[in-house]
């Protein structure tokens, strides 16, 4: 049947597999290398893939790749996360203030990078969960099983990851 | 650190802003939340952390990066005997696949690609799974109904002309379960009705084509999806949702109750 083909059931949920190796790996270039590893994996399993949760099914095999590739490659995952972020601050504050900004589209986009860079600087494992919730609207079971971690930790995860963007934005406000 | 909610009940106010409580404990969670301030400060947070994760933080896979995918999945792709017949069928897919990609010529390189991409499935799938598969596909974005409307008037004429039955098409008695609208699917290797009904915010499709013979409601439950199977009237029909069980059996109830 061609609706069971790989290209049918797995390839629409491309996007959702970048989305996911993009925000757990952080720069683009391994953020590709997990994607393609992880479809590679994907399309080898693809012919004993039972379940009726394709996207589910893929985001796990994205995110046991990431998990891997990080510890292969530890000593890149233990850099301080802020780094990066205080680098792009010091962007943002050479930027002109939003008062005399006439460009509403760079006022919104500069929003989007300083929400971005409070997500990048989230726990792994509280940013995979917020990012699955929230950008990729996943269920708490489904989020349980991507994640293979009980329900309940699932939602003290995203509420901690909610807590502590709330709190970041606050202090970005107030700064 | 203070990561974790003060009061128990926290976890669940997020559950509601989640659309994840059932009504029942939606309504007695409302009674508490008006007597803790603890909750009410949380649903103030998290609703503040919610409206920060917008829609454009989504990382969509660029084109370049789709490009040298598909490359490699071509090179890895294990060689297997292609399955001519299903060819046709596919091959629309696969034309806007690659006309959106880089250089490959459509003709006969996209033939040769297509030869050796596609992958037989081990064993036809049931009837059950069927109707799972069916159930999802028609889940996912713009696939739910060929004809939006709650009016059967305008529903069940959608299907004259494009089925070579006519499906019944009703509003069911209490209104428990609005109708919301209709299209066209395949399975049992036929064309089938879907008719495409609601209860709160979860979808129920209902399968319909001619079958013979009177059975009433069999449950099955696949993969967390629920299944009431039963045949009346000259016709089979095949409910499938993710709402509770008692549920989907109540909405097969409705439905053979009424006229």
């Amino acid at each position: 049947m061609p609706s069971d083909t790989f290209e049918a059931v797995v390839l629409p949920y491309l996007d959702a597999a970048h989305n996911l190796a993009r925000w757990l790996m952080r720069d683009a270039a391994s953020a590709e290398d997990v994607l393609q590893e992880a479809m590679l994996r994907a399309l080898t399993y693809f012919p004993s893939f039972k379940g009726v949760n394709p996207r589910g099914w893929l985001l796990q095999i994205v995110r046991n790749t990431a998990y891997a590739s990080m510890s292969l490659n530890r000593g890149v995952e233990l850099v301080p996360l802020t780094d990066g972020s205080d680098e792009s601050e010091d962007i943002v504050a050479r930027l002109p203030s939003s008062d005399d900004d006439p460009e509403t589209s760079l006022i919104k986009s500069r929003e989007r990078d300083r929400v971005r860079q409070m997500i990048a600087a989230l726990p792994i494992e509280l940013r995979e969960t917020l990012v699955l919730r929230e950008l990729e609207e996943l269920s708490y079971k489904e989020i349980a099983e991507v994640t293979r971690m009980p329900i309940g930790t699932v939602m003290s995860r995203l509420w901690r990851a909610r807590r502590l963007l709330a709190q970041a934005a606050r202090r970005d406000e107030a700064a | 650190m203070n990561t974790m909610p003060d009061c128990d009940k926290v976890l669940l106010v997020q559950a509601e802003l989640d659309g994840e409580l059932g009504a029942g404990e939606a309504a007695s969670l409302a009674a508490h939340r008006a007597e803790c301030p603890i909750c009410e400060a949380a649903a103030a947070e998290l609703a503040h952390a919610r409206a920060l994760v917008r829609d454009d933080l989504y990382q969509p896979v660029p084109d370049d990066v789709r490009q040298r995918l598909m490359v490699a999945l071509n090179a890895a792709r294990p060689s297997r005997p292609a399955v001519a017949a299903t060819a046709p069928r596919f091959s629309s897919w696969w034309h806007r696949w690659w006309s959106n990609g880089a250089s490959f010529g459509l003709g006969a390189a996209c033939a040769a690609a297509l030869a050796v991409l596609l992958v037989m499935p081990a064993m036809p799938p049931s009837l059950t799974e069927q109707v799972i598969a069916g159930h999802v596909r028609a889940l996912q974005p713009g696939h739910l109904q060929d004809v939006a409307s709650e009016d059967r008037h305008t529903v069940k004429p959608w299907f004259d002309g494009r089925l070579d039955f006519a499906p019944p098409v009703k509003d069911l008695v209490a209104d428990r379960f609005p109708l919301t609208g209709g299209r066209l699917d395949y399975l049992d290797g036929r064309p089938v009705a879907a008719l495409v009904y609601q209860r709160d915010k979860h979808v129920i499709n209902l399968f319909v084509w001619p079958a013979a013979g009177d059975t009433p409601p069999q449950t099955a439950e696949r993969q967390g999806y629920n299944i009431v199977h039963w045949s009346q009237g000259g016709m089979a029909f095949w409910a499938v949702s993710d709402v509770e069980a008692g549920q989907l059996k109540e909405f097969a109830a409705d439905w053979r109750k009424t006229p």
